[in-house]
């Protein structure tokens, strides 16, 4: 039984809803442009505005971006159909959002977490996002009660793909994960920047609980989600909320919950008997979108390989453990490939591996730092010429100046690997110098050997490599 | 025919040079000045940029230019077509004074064909009627005979051209607002085919059934008309992807061997001067040559039914963008849900409300599968009995109206009544295809009797042949 973090015998059942931006130059149904932080009401045009008279044109890089979302997914793109969802808000110009309802274009997919779990995607289908509104006076930013709003029309009509998963999510981890997966794929197929921070990624969490083998419980529709981390938060305050209710002999109803981030809670927003009858019916005024296969398949020729794949690839490469921090971050920050041409240039990938996480944060797919000065790096300290400590400081400088010979780097720093006989009399030096420490050490308290090798690296200031010196160490106690 | 110039005549005339556009629009504008306060065709008349117009056509043809098929062809709009920075009302007041920012494929098209725009015309409001009495500005009085409808909803579009304001003029068609009132005033009026003519800046009364068409004194100028306006606009993601077809040089070629569709089983409710007036067409047909055959509608007397769901529930979702929000008239209140309920309450007329309350109700959850759905499944069956008769006929003669032009107030109280004018003329929008109605003789006082012409998806010629032999035989 998975470990969920909730009481004996409860089992959490989460589906995730996800929207997405698409990063496309224009709207997904003009040609305004698609451009988060311009002044307000500039990226705006009759179809935007919901003018009379104005009609939508579908975006065709729009589709080409969504159908890659759904491949990248393992879904199948069908013919699909746009509908028109009803409803009066003031930042809904139209008073309807085109959408597609019961005919999207990618359905039947699913998502590997790393580790091997699957979660079911029933479907990912394409949508615009409407304007946004802002509420002056009044209490907590609601229309209601305010005393005036405002509405930017500039995000209205930004094309949106909503990717919807089966529940099939069992924890608040594999719900991180999802997301954290599901944005890496939407990034490396360039479909989205899937910035939650922005808005360009938005998540809604349908919680529920139940005890092992019940049906499925009553479900909480979580929205107001804006981090991964309060994700994870969200779902577990909801699911002991729930189960606290049901202990208690009470009933949940099914509702929209609001996430707090403030005070750590969920509120009720709306409750289902409240929901919008949006009368959804086929949006006249589109055509059917049935991508042919042609076009199908042309996308997944061209569909990158998969951050799935990348870290199974970069995991072989460098020797590391797969499911390490190292190659998440690395492969998230697209420096894979960088990694394999050091390899290619000769380099060791372990320790670049180790390097590029390290101290590439800033960098980017595309590192200035040429990959074989990296290369030659790794090379000098796999063959003990420079100690890790110096290693980095070359790095530092190489990183700086965007390249440079390491060689000459550590020479001119007066870094020379010492001799393995110089070691041992610093060795020597600061046995004498510590000499409680090195009875206890001997005595099989590892943690005293801390305090040896501080002694030895300070004497050698800083020179010795710190691997030898504690091989030696070891040699002697053991010897 | 009527005895004013045809805009076939004018164009000819403005590009030879042997008459100026400014001499064609003041003619024009003179007979405006006579009779309009009387008609009532126009929302708004725009005489000066009129003149102004006409001037620099002729300044251009004088330096030898070609300024288009419709050189100097002065031309009136229905008022829901947007013209950009010229008041667009769809003659409701929840619109009263706004402008759109832009034109409408069919007004660029125009323009850069040589027209020139004279005004714009009074229409039920938002298209919704059958007589332009649903007005928030006044009815429009029939040219012919003003104690009479002009019919509608584009009967100011129809009066304009009836009573030589416009040599032509533009109207919609969602269930018969182009042909009903052509055949009320006595004029040719022309549904083209769903996806001809772009419906981009046309403010949308119910999107898969409106289509924009002309208004003339002959079917030449109709064919004309329809080549400048239809074609490919990639503005209209409905649009056929298929150039504007060739009409004009299709006229004359007769109907001999053509195949005429007479519907034995056509719905009751015409009038016997109406009918009467059918059975000369057909007469007149087979004396050109053509064969009249009978044919199966047996879904049509569905399709009124099927109508008044469809369209008003495209209605209720087209119109609920008039919120007061962003333009037209707001009426201010203490909240959100206040401001829109008194925006709308006073913004629309009756007939509006009435066809959003319809459209909505039919949509709601519970009641969409009974309602719509059903309507939806009435508009493939009549689709398909149309495909089955297009197997034997190649047009469908029908009366266009059940009746001559009708006393005003003569079918305002009972809704049911009014919505009865467009039995014949329904079904084509239901279906996409085209249909025209053709001036043919007079009924009931001296009123003009239209025939309507039916025919499938893109079957403008033909419709066009046959149209041209009932006008000669007129």
């Amino acid at each position: 039984m998975i470990d969920n973090g909730l009481p004996e015998g409860w089992e959490l059942v989460v589906g995730l809803e996800v929207h997405v931006e698409l990063a496309t130059k224009t709207k997904l149904f003009s040609g305004s442009p698609n451009r988060f932080g311009d002044e307000p009401n500039t990226n705006i045009d009759p179809v935007t505005l919901g003018l009379p008279g104005a009609l939508p044109v579908l975006n065709q890089h729009a589709v080409e971006l969504a159908m890659r979302i759904g491949l990248a997914l393992n879904c199948t793109v069908k013919p699909s159909t746009f509908h028109r969802k009803n409803y009066f808000y003031p930042d809904l110009s139209k008073a309807y959002q085109i959408t597609q309802y019961d005919e999207p274009l990618n359905v039947d997919g699913f998502l590997m977490l790393p580790g091997g779990v699957r979660i079911g995607v029933e479907r990912a289908h394409m949508e615009e996002d409407t304007g946004k509104s802002t509420h002056f006076g009044g209490a907590g930013g609601r229309i209601h009660g305010s005393d005036y709003s405002l509405i930017d029309f500039n995000r209205a009509g930004v094309p949106l793909v909503e990717i919807v998963s089966h529940p099939d999510v069992r924890t608040a981890e594999q719900a991180r994960q999802y997301v954290n997966e599901l944005r890496a794929i939407l990034v490396a197929v360039g479909a989205s920047d899937a910035k939650m921070e922005e808005g360009s990624m938005r998540c809604d969490a349908n919680v529920s609980v139940r005890k092992y083998g019940a049906e499925l419980g009553t479900r909480c529709e979580i929205k107001n989600v804006n981090s991964v981390r309060s994700l994870g938060k969200a779902i577990e305050y909801e699911a002991r909320r729930q189960i606290d209710v049901l202990e208690t002999g009470g009933t949940i109803r099914q509702e929209t919950r609001h996430w707090d981030e403030t005070d750590g809670r969920t509120h009720t927003l709306r409750a289902k008997v409240d929901a919008n009858d949006y009368r959804y019916f086929l949006e006249p005024d589109l055509v059917m979108l049935a991508p042919d296969a042609e076009w199908v398949e042309r996308v997944r020729a061209a569909l990158p390989v998969l951050p799935a794949a990348r870290r199974t690839n970069l995991a072989i490469l460098t020797g590391a453990d797969e499911d390490s921090e190292a190659i998440a971050v690395v492969v998230e920050r697209g420096q894979d490939t960088y990694i394999e041409e050091v390899k290619n240039s000769g380099g060791d990938a372990g320790r670049a591996l180790v390097w590029v996480q390290q101290s590439f944060a800033e960098e980017g797919n595309a590192p200035r730092l040429p990959a074989k000065d990296l290369a030659a790096l790794t090379v000098l300290e796999r063959d003990g010429k420079l100690t890790a400590t110096q290693a980095k400081t070359v790095l530092g400088d190489m990183l700086e100046a965007g390249g440079g010979d390491p060689a000459a780097i550590a020479a001119s720093k007066g870094f020379e690997a010492l001799d393995t006989s110089v070691i041992e009399g610093f060795v020597n030096e600061g046995i004498a110098a510590q000499p409680d420490a090195w009875a206890k050490y001997c005595a099989g308290e590892e943690k005293a050997m801390g305090a040896l090798v501080g002694t030895i690296m300070k004497l050698s200031k800083g020179k010795a490599d710190g691997k030898v010196v504690t091989a030696i160490l070891q040699q002697r106690r053991n010897g | 025919m009527s005895n004013f110039s045809t805009a076939t005549s004018i164009a000819h005339n403005v590009a030879s040079g042997a008459q100026s556009a400014v001499s064609v629009v003041e003619e024009h504008l003179q007979r405006i000045g006579q009779r309009e306060e009387e008609v009532h065709a126009f929302n708004l008349v725009t005489s000066a940029e009129a003149r102004e117009r006409a001037a620099d056509l002729d300044a251009r043809i004088a330096r030898g230019e070609n300024v288009g098929l419709l050189a100097g062809v002065p031309i009136a709009l229905k008022d829901n077509m947007c013209t950009r920075g010229v008041p667009t009302t769809c003659s409701s007041k929840i619109l009263e004074g706004w402008k759109p920012p832009y034109n409408a494929t069919v007004v660029d098209k125009l323009f850069a064909a040589g027209a020139v725009f004279v005004g714009k015309t009074n229409l039920d409001e938002f298209a919704m009627g059958s007589s332009t009495e649903n007005s928030a500005f006044g009815p429009t009085r029939n040219p012919l005979d003003t104690s009479r409808v002009p019919g509608g909803s584009s009967g100011g579009s129809a009066a304009a051209v009836a009573a030589g304001f416009a040599a032509v003029s533009l109207g919609s068609d969602t269930g018969g607002s182009i042909r009903q009132p052509a055949a009320l005033c006595g004029v040719v009026g022309v549904k083209p085919t769903y996806g001809l003519v772009s419906r981009y800046g046309l403010v949308a009364f119910a999107s898969s059934l409106d289509q924009i068409g002309p208004f003339s004194h002959s079917v030449a100028d109709a064919a004309l008309l329809t080549e400048v306006i239809a074609g490919h606009d990639p503005m209209d993601s409905t649009s056929i992807p298929k150039p504007a077809p060739s009409l004009v040089s299709v006229l004359g070629r007769g109907v001999e061997g053509m195949r005429i569709g007479r519907v034995a089983d056509l719905p009751e409710g015409a009038d016997a001067d109406v009918l009467a007036r059918l059975d000369a067409a057909f007469i007149a047909l087979e004396k050109a040559g053509a064969t009249i055959v009978d044919v199966k509608l047996p879904s049509l007397s569905y399709a009124l039914t099927a109508y008044y769901l469809i369209a008003p529930a495209e209605a209720s979702s087209n119109l609920a963008r008039y919120d007061g929000v962003r333009y037209g008239n707001r009426v201010a209140a203490n909240d959100m849900n206040n401001m829109y309920a008194d925006t709308r309450a006073a913004g629309f007329g009756d007939e509006v409300k009435r066809r959003i309350m319809l459209g909505t109700y039919a949509l709601s959850a519970g009641y969409y599968d009974a309602y719509y759905g059903k309507a939806l499944k009435v508009r493939r069956l009549i689709s398909n009995d149309f495909a089955a008769a297009y197997a034997n006929a190649d047009v469908i003669l029908t009366p266009t109206s059940p009746t001559v032009a009708f006393p005003f107030g003569a079918k305002t109280d009972d809704p049911l009544t009014m919505y009865l004018c467009d039995i014949f003329t329904i079904p084509t929008n239901l279906a996409g295809h085209p249909a025209m109605s053709v001036p043919f003789g007079t009924g009931q006082a001296n009123m003009p009797v239209g025939v309507q012409i039916l025919a499938p998806t893109l079957g403008e010629e033909a419709m066009f042949k046959v149209a041209a032999v009932l006008e000669s035989a007129a």
